[in-house]
This record gives structure tokens, sequence and C-alpha cells, in this order.
């Protein structure tokens, strides 16, 4: 946020760096159940970020004094792959991706029932392989739907999308360009059967109008995230279903 | 981290008087507990305070030194923020490096200074390309009785404040140099337990909240940073409600900040 560029990022139509309208999101495409050893999994496109989501469990806790007696644990790992960004990322942890977890896993952990599996881990890697801005969204997103793949009794999908300020304006789904030189992005995820609210950062500038605006349109987008996370998980069965038939 | 043990008796309690809109300590729900900051703590840092808020007791230090500037913005100073959540401020802390509670702390700390603009990193600039100032904001809770984050956010702001920049160390003969602070972005934290919203939660509070936002927001209104957590979530109203709040408490602490700033001789703004 707040860096400094002469490029034009909203031109005089409202037609943004990417040629989107204001309120109008990059294709996601998201595939469930595409790796074979994982117990759930899920890929997704969103615009120019890929990303990559495995699940195991619920399964035993290492090392055992992390289990909880009531319920199971949710152990999140975002990582960016280093070939994923324009300069290599060193690979491994960092405080970023540590803070993503962290608030990913507490906002999954919101709709999987950890209350029937005590004692045990729910463990979720994602992996960014190519990232334009918006990554912890996207990766949540896929992270939700790899959790359903799994098995795993959920009381609802997470879906998730950010929205921002570019040249004074509200605007969703902020692309790397606007990332980089706009004015606030403002990451949302919700619960979208109760409309909860289980992830939301924020840092730039904004109003209270401004932020009342962006929260609406972020909210909006999750619900068409929604529809496209649970077309993939009834196309992966209907997959299933095929290959029974043959 | 290791769980810390609540009974149930006081669980029950709490939430109990909560539903009638009343606190364990008295307070209203939207109300914070009394602060206390304090200027130049240490005489070994370029600016340091420590805060109080009820008994939440943290200390803030602020480094300089001079280092290198990060290749895609030659002519911009560097911060960097670091919390350190050691067992001197409650037992079930643990040595060894960072976890991700205490990079949490950091990071909504750095994000509600850096992106209000707080300080002015070209300012910092000694050599474009070549040599700038790294300003390192070092929080040190040594009491834990819930909030850190208001209370890590409101000492890292005080700690600015009374910073000078060691010109002296540099050169001889030369003066240090007050850190321009530009901008004022006080951190505001509310959590919701049940159905209740509460401000600036106390360890009790804490240990039953099911979601936590943290809301930062300048001398303006304007929000600057935000940070949900926990695993419970908000209703779209609640989100607005505690913004909304947050401006107005935000407006009191920093009154408060400026008042106790004035009062130790430290700049300001008018």
């Amino acid at each position: 946020m707040g860096g400094k560029s002469d490029i034009r990022l909203i031109d005089e139509n409202g037609i943004r760096i990417d040629g989107r309208r204001r309120d109008e999101m990059r294709p996601v495409r998201i595939e469930a159940g595409v790796l074979k050893r994982a117990d759930g999994s899920a890929y997704l496109e969103w615009g120019d970020n890929k990303v990559i989501a495995a699940v195991y469990g619920p399964r035993e806790v290492h090392p055992k004094h992390l289990q909880e007696t009531n319920r199971a644990i949710v152990q999140y790992y975002y990582a960016m792959a280093p070939f994923s960004v324009d300069d290599r990322k060193r690979p491994g942890p960092d405080r970023r991706s540590t803070e993503i977890s962290k608030i990913s896993a507490e906002a999954l952990e919101n709709v999987i029932f950890v209350e029937q599996f005590p004692r045990t881990t729910i463990d979720v890697y994602v992996t960014v392989l190519q990232a334009s801005a918006g990554t912890r969204c996207a990766a949540l997103t896929a992270a939700s739907v790899a959790v359903a793949d799994a098995g795993i009794p959920m009381r609802d999908l997470v879906a998730a999308c950010a929205a921002g300020k570019v040249e004074d304006q509200v605007v969703l789904d902020l692309v790397k360009e606007e990332d980089n030189f706009g004015q606030a992005d403002m990451p949302i995820a919700i619960v979208p059967k109760t409309g909860e609210i289980v992830l939301m950062q924020m840092d730039g500038h904004m109003t209270l109008d401004e932020i009342d605006e962006a929260m609406d349109m972020a909210i909006k987008a999750c619900y068409d995230i929604y529809e496209i996370q649970k077309e993939a998980l009834w196309k992966k069965y209907e997959r299933l279903a095929e290959e029974e038939v043959v | 981290m290791r769980r810390e043990i609540v009974s149930r008796l006081r669980k029950e309690y709490i939430a109990s008087i909560l539903a009638k809109g009343e606190r364990m300590d008295g307070r209203r729900l939207d109300e914070s507990r009394s602060i206390n900051i304090q200027f130049n703590v240490t005489g070994s840092a370029e600016g340091s305070a420590r805060v109080q808020i009820g008994k939440t007791d943290v200390i803030v230090g602020v480094k300089m030194g001079v280092g290198t500037p990060y290749p895609d913005s030659p002519e911009s100073g560097v911060l960097s923020t670091n919390a350190e959540l050691s067992p001197i401020a409650a037992p079930n802390f643990e040595t060894g490096p960072p976890r991700e509670d205490a990079i949490e702390l950091a990071r909504v700390t750095d994000r509600a200074i850096r992106e209000s603009g707080a300080v002015d990193f070209d300012s910092l600039c000694i050599t474009p390309g070549e040599e700038v100032w790294m300003l390192f904001i070092d929080i040190q809770p040594v009491d834990y009785d819930g909030n850190l984050f208001d209370a890590a956010e409101i000492g890292a702001l005080a700690a600015l404040m009374s910073a000078k920049i060691p010109y002296s160390r540099m050169e001889e003969g030369a003066e240090d140099k007050p850190l321009p602070v530009r901008c004022f972005p006080v951190s505001i934290t509310a959590a919701k337990i049940g159905d209740s919203i509460v401000f600036d939660p106390n360890l009790d509070e804490e240990h039953l909240a099911d979601a936590r936002l943290t809301v930062g927001v300048d001398e303006n209104g304007a929000v600057r940073a935000m940070q949900k957590g926990l695993s419970g979530g908000f209703t779209r109203e609640e989100v607005g409600k505690i913004i909304r709040t947050a401006g107005v408490l935000g407006d009191e602490r920093r009154r408060l900040l400026f008042e106790a700033a004035e009062e130790a001789g430290v700049p300001v703004p008018r």
C-alpha cells in the first residue's frame, strides 16, 4: 500500500488496469480432488493466482502436547513457492505467512466440527504457485474446498474475497499493480450460510463510508465464490459417478 | 503457548453478567480501562514508553541504526517491529523465537503505524540507495492482563513521539533531532463473547472471547488497519458498530496520550 506510481490504475471510463469494472471479480476456477495422496485437495486459479491445497486428517497430533482433549486442532500452512513471485521468495515460513496461517486456521475452525474429533489434528497445506495479490483469499477459498473434499464434517464452506481502494475509488479484488500502488486492501472471509465474517484484515486508508461500501462489495463477491466452490465439489462427485458406471 | 486454565464457575459468572450488560470490573461494555502512559522509560533507547491499560503493562523501545535501504525504495528508511512474549508477563508465555501470537501482535502494531504514515520514511534517508535510518520498534509486555494489541500500539506510538534520531552517534558534535511523527493512529480492540461485544477486553474476557477485532483509527476518523482474530465470527452490523465505537474510543485515548506527552515535555501536534 501507499507506494508511488505514475501508472493510471483506473481510466476515465472507470475501467481498471486489467480491463475490469470497479465491482468486477477476476475469473475464478476451482477443481476439487486433484491430488492422489492427500485426504482432500483442491486446485484454484483466481486471475493470475494459482493455488494448490492439500488436507490430511483428522490424524494424530505431533508434537503430542499440542493436542486438545475435547476437540481437533486445525493447523494451516500457507506457503508461497519460491518461483511464485518476480523476485525469488526464500523458501520456508516467514512472519507474513505465519500470520496468514494463524488467521486462516481460525477462520476454518469456525466451520469444521472440531468437537467430533478430540485429540486429533486437521492439517491444511496451501501453496501459492503463482501470485498476483489476493493470495490469502485464494488460499483460504481453495483450502475450504479441500477440507470438504476430505470428507471432514463442516457447517459450511468459507468463502473469501478482498476489496480495497484505488485512486480514491472502492474496488473489488485488487490485482498486483493495484495492491502495490493502491490506497487500501481489505481481505474478508465469510460463512455464507450465516453471513458471519470469520476473517478480516485491512491496511491503508479508508473512511467509514468507504469501508461500508468495500464490505458490501466483498461480501457479495464471497457469495459468488461460494457458488463456484460448491460447483467444484459437485463436479468431483459427478466425475466419480461416471467412473463408477464405466 | 500453553493455554491458561480458567474455572468454569468464573466463565459462567462472567457470561451471565455480560448478558445483563455488566462486566466484572464494573465497566460499561464500550468502556476502556484506565490508561497510564510514561515516556522515556529507558535511556539506552532512542525513544521509549511504558503503557499500562488496567493491569496490562507493556514497555516499548525504539532503536535506530544506519543500514542499507531496500532496492525498491532506495530513499526510504526501514521499519521493523518485533514483540517478545516472554514469561516475564505471564506464566504460559514461553521463551524462544517468536511464535504466531507474538508475530501477529507485532504485525498488527506495525500495520497501524506504517499504513497511517505516522513516520515519514523519506525523511529517514541519509544517502539515497546507500544509507538510511533503520527504525526498530520492540514490544516487551511485562504484565499480561488482556488486550496487548492496544497497549502495544499506543506504546509504539508514544515511543516514536519521544524518539530522537541519534545524529550525534554518527558525527561528533552533531545534535540529535526529534523523530517527526505525522499521524497518530490508535488501535482499539473489541471482543465478542456470546452475543455481547466488549471493548478493551481484560484477561478473563479474552479467555472467553469467541472473536476479536482490532481497528486502527487516525485523528481524522479514517480507518488505517484492521485485524480480526479467533475462530468466532462477526456479523456485518457488529463490524460496522465496532468501527464506529473505535473512532470514539480512539479519540479519547489519543487525547490521553497527548496530555501525558505534554506533561512529559514530549512534542505534541498543535
